[in-house]
């Protein structure tokens, strides 16, 4: 079913930007922080108020890596797969963690917990390997230390629940 | 005294904020006279994070550095500095060996990091900062004259393609039209090099102070900052001395009361390496997707809006306000004949100390590796190091003694670069690095033309099937006819640089592909598909630490009994090579 977007927490976004020339990626950044994700709704909402067509909009949504088109989990793991992290064997970290909670790159959890994404160096490299979760860094990883990681954050949710 | 705790992006992510707050609550419960707390960016000794630094006075140079500092370590600290007992603190102190990371490098872009607090505006300008601006505009210094400087210096441009600054610059001067832009490349797309981030983490005031030159320079009236999504810290921190800065007069209109007015602002980008290439970038700065424009016409004809404009790195940037203040000479002074000036390095991957290395142009690889670098973590063997990310190539062991120079380093292959230094071990295997290059490659490329978007996709599946042990005769040359394919034939850097990781590794490591291909053998023990897990029975003595880690059930044995490992439920996952404390586990 698709759900409804409040199309009302993005107005002042686009009383703001709505006549500066230019201004799509930088709307549609704030759009994903208010809703965690760009509905379709929202795109919609966007290309009739500031007068952009639709298919540019998808156009830039699905360029750029930042943007997602689908929810994501209350956890999202960003595995780094930067240069040095992938020297320091972060392809173990990435296995150990599809073994773990069953996802790939850009899935998530039936649960709806975890989403696993890789991303391109996450700028502490001397650490390595490093993945972030909601913000949290965890460093020089290995697959045994991911799984415990990952089970701390999993008894966490379940006793919150 | 005071008391500075690194907080730059590593540092962070290291713990700095804990200590942090920790020295903060204790500062504030058991304040000493005298003493205040501060902060700092990233200091480039990454492997020593968390670090705090105790400066016994205001103006002291020299400080008490405390490196793995723990939020448990807080007490001790504050409970030394309240006592005026530091010699206390001796077991956090750094190592001597260590220390050598800094006192071999030269520092001009990053003169500042790790010293000053990026947040404050005072104490750049207590380190001369804002000087040459304030000396152009007071001495009436003609846009011309300062390009001759710049000229002077020799300066290239540290974003990759090496380019002459004051060139740019007079290109960008004498094409015609009123409104003009600067553009600052924040983007820092090569995964595993943070040198931009750090100048931006640690000190943006000599960032907006290098752009106000280079805007006084062409004669344009806006700058603007492209910074990477992925760097949140970097943006904060450029908000404020944004801001800090237009309310000290520094930047807005009438600047310093000269009539030279100009303002910079932010843009935050949304993930794509492309948007690094200039023209990429600006049409991203146009709220498109980044697709790389033909050249030409250059960006110093029709850039941003198809005015005018001049885009460049945040190092090239960085080095700027230095060189009005000290001279185009004394820049000069330091490098090769046609390198000079220094460069920032961001030595990651196998390496005892990682982090940011400043040296003068003409020292060799093997001075930063071994020397600023202290060699391979863990005894292992050197193998090669990459340069330039996915746009550079590999220097193996016997061209270790290269000088790092825009010219010499282009013999060997590989290329200056950015900054990216990734230093690999006879454990990395060369044909899965080149395969996880064009793997990032593949991905980022934008798809405008042929050559690269499908290119890249076919040397990927080559080198795809490689690593998976089902490589066949001729693939080698398959490669090297794609490489030079895509090289000439992608529209972009992009596209045109892509083939350097596979052009190099095979140059130098080609028997590691023919070990694949031929022999279905991964030398370095890394390609899954070809290696498998073993147990040494002289050297395990049965502590059965590998089979409780075991995820799978893989490892039979008795307690003080050999290990053994079947084969059918392995899944090679490591775990019992991490976990064997004698060293048992063996990949082959
Ligand atoms: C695919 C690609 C990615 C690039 N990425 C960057 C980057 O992340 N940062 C950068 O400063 N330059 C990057 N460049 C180089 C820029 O196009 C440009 O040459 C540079 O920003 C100019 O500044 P400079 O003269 O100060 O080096 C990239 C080029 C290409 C082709
Ligand atoms: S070379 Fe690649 S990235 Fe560059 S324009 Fe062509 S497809 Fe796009
Ligand atoms: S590599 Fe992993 S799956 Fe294989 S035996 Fe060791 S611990 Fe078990
Ligand atoms: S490469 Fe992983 S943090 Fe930089
Ligand atoms: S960020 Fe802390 S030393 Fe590099």
């Amino acid at each position: 079913m698709e759900t409804r977007s409040d199309l009302a927490l993005i107005e002042p976004t686009l009383s703001e930007y709505r006549d500066q020339k230019g201004s799509l990626i930088a709307i549609l950044q704030n759009a994903q922080d208010i809703y965690g994700y760009l509905p379709m709704d929202v795109m919609e909402h966007i290309s009739r108020e500031a007068q952009i067509p639709l298919s540019t909009i998808i156009g830039v949504a699905t360029f750029y890596t930042q943007f997602r088109l689908q929810p994501v989990g209350k956890h999202l793991i960003m595995l780094c797969d930067g240069t040095a992290c992938h020297v320091n064997s972060s392809e173990l970290i990435s296995a150990a963690i599809t073994d773990e909670l069953g996802i790939h790159d850009g899935e998530t959890t039936k649960d709806g917990l975890f989403t696993l994404k890789h991303v391109a160096c996450l700028g502490c490299c001397s650490l390595s390997p490093v993945m972030m979760i909601s913000g949290q860094t965890y460093g020089a990883l290995t697959p045994d230390k991911t799984r415990q990681i990952l089970r701390k954050l999993a008894e966490e949710e379940g006793e919150s629940a | 005294m005071r008391v500075i705790v690194g907080k730059g992006s590593c540092g962070i992510a290291a713990g700095a904020n804990d200590v942090y707050e920790k020295l903060e609550v204790l500062s504030r419960e058991n304040p000493v006279a005298g003493t205040t707390l501060g902060i700092t960016g990233c200091i480039g000794m990454c492997f020593l994070e968390p670090i705090v630094d105790i400066y016994p006075n205001d103006e002291a140079e020299e400080c008490l550095r405390l490196v793995h500092v723990q939020g448990s370590d807080a007490q001790t600290i504050w409970d030394a500095v309240a006592g005026g007992e530091l010699d206390k603190l001796e077991p956090l102190k750094i190592k001597p060996e260590d220390e050598e990371f800094l006192t071999q490098q030269t520092r001009v872009a990053l003169r500042n990091c790790g010293i000053i607090d990026p947040e404050s505006l005072e104490e750049y300008i207590a380190r001369g900062g804002y000087r040459s601006i304030r000396k152009i505009l007071e001495q009436k210094i003609t846009p011309e004259a300062v390009i001759e400087e710049i000229d002077k210096s020799g300066l290239k441009g540290r974003g990759g393609a090496g380019f002459s600054t004051a060139f740019k610059w007079r290109a960008a001067r004498n094409s015609p039209g009123e409104e003009k832009y600067l553009i600052c490349n924040a983007d820092e797309g090569d995964p595993g090099a943070f040198m931009d981030r750090a100048v931006i983490e640690g000190d943006p005031h000599s960032l907006l102070e290098g752009m106000l030159i280079g805007a006084y320079a062409i004669g344009a009236k806006e700058g603007i900052v492209y910074v990477r999504a992925e760097y949140p810290l970097a943006i904060i921190r450029l908000k404020k001395a944004i801001k800090d800065a237009t309310e000290a007069g520094y930047l807005g209109d009438n600047i310093l009361g000269s009539d030279f007015s100009c303002k910079i602002r932010i843009k935050a980008g949304a993930g794509a390496f492309v948007c690094g290439e200039e023209t990429a970038l600006i049409e991203s700065l146009e709220g498109k997707r980044g697709m790389p424009r033909l050249k030409p016409p250059f960006p110093a004809q029709a850039g941003y809006w198809y005015k005018p404009s001049n885009i460049n790195n945040v190092e090239t940037f960085a080095n700027v306000a230095w060189i009005i203040d000290n001279g185009g000479e004394a820049f000069a002074a330091m490098g090769t004949e046609n390198s000079k000036g220094t460069k920032v390095f961001a030595l990651t991957g196998k390496i005892n100390r990682g982090g940011l290395v400043e040296i003068p142009m003409g020292r060799t690889l093997r001075d930063v590796i071994f020397g600023i670098g202290g060699g391979i973590r863990g005894g292992a063997r050197f193998k090669a190091v990459q340069l330039g990310g996915p746009s550079g190539g590999c220097v193996p062991a016997e061209r270790l003694d290269v000088q790092i120079d825009y010219n010499q380093l282009v013999i060997t292959g590989a290329i200056m670069g950015s900054g990216g230094m990734v230093v690999m071990d006879e454990n990395t295997c060369m044909v899965n690095m080149a395969r996880f290059f064009l793997d990032f490659t593949t991905k980022e490329s934008c798809g405008k033309c042929v050559h690269c978007r499908l290119g890249t996709k076919r040397m990927k599946e080559i080198l795809d099937r490689i690593v998976e042990g089902k490589g066949e005769e001729g693939d080698i040359e398959k490669l090297e006819d794609l490489c030079n394919a895509v090289k000439d034939g992608a529209l972009c850097g992009l596209g045109n640089t892509a083939p350097n990781p596979v052009l190099t590794t095979i140059r130098y490591f080609r028997e590691e592909f023919e070990a694949h291909i031929e022999e279905h053998r991964c030398p370095a023990g890394e390609c899954r598909a070809l290696i498998s897990y073993n147990i040494d029975p002289d050297k395990c003595i049965g502590c059965t630490a590998c089979a409780r880690q075991c995820p799978v059930d893989a490892i039979k044995g008795e307690v003080k009994g050999v290990h053994v490992i079947d084969h059918e439920l392995c899944t090679k996952c490591g775990n019992c090579k991490t976990a064997c404390r004698f060293d048992a586990v063996v990949v082959r």
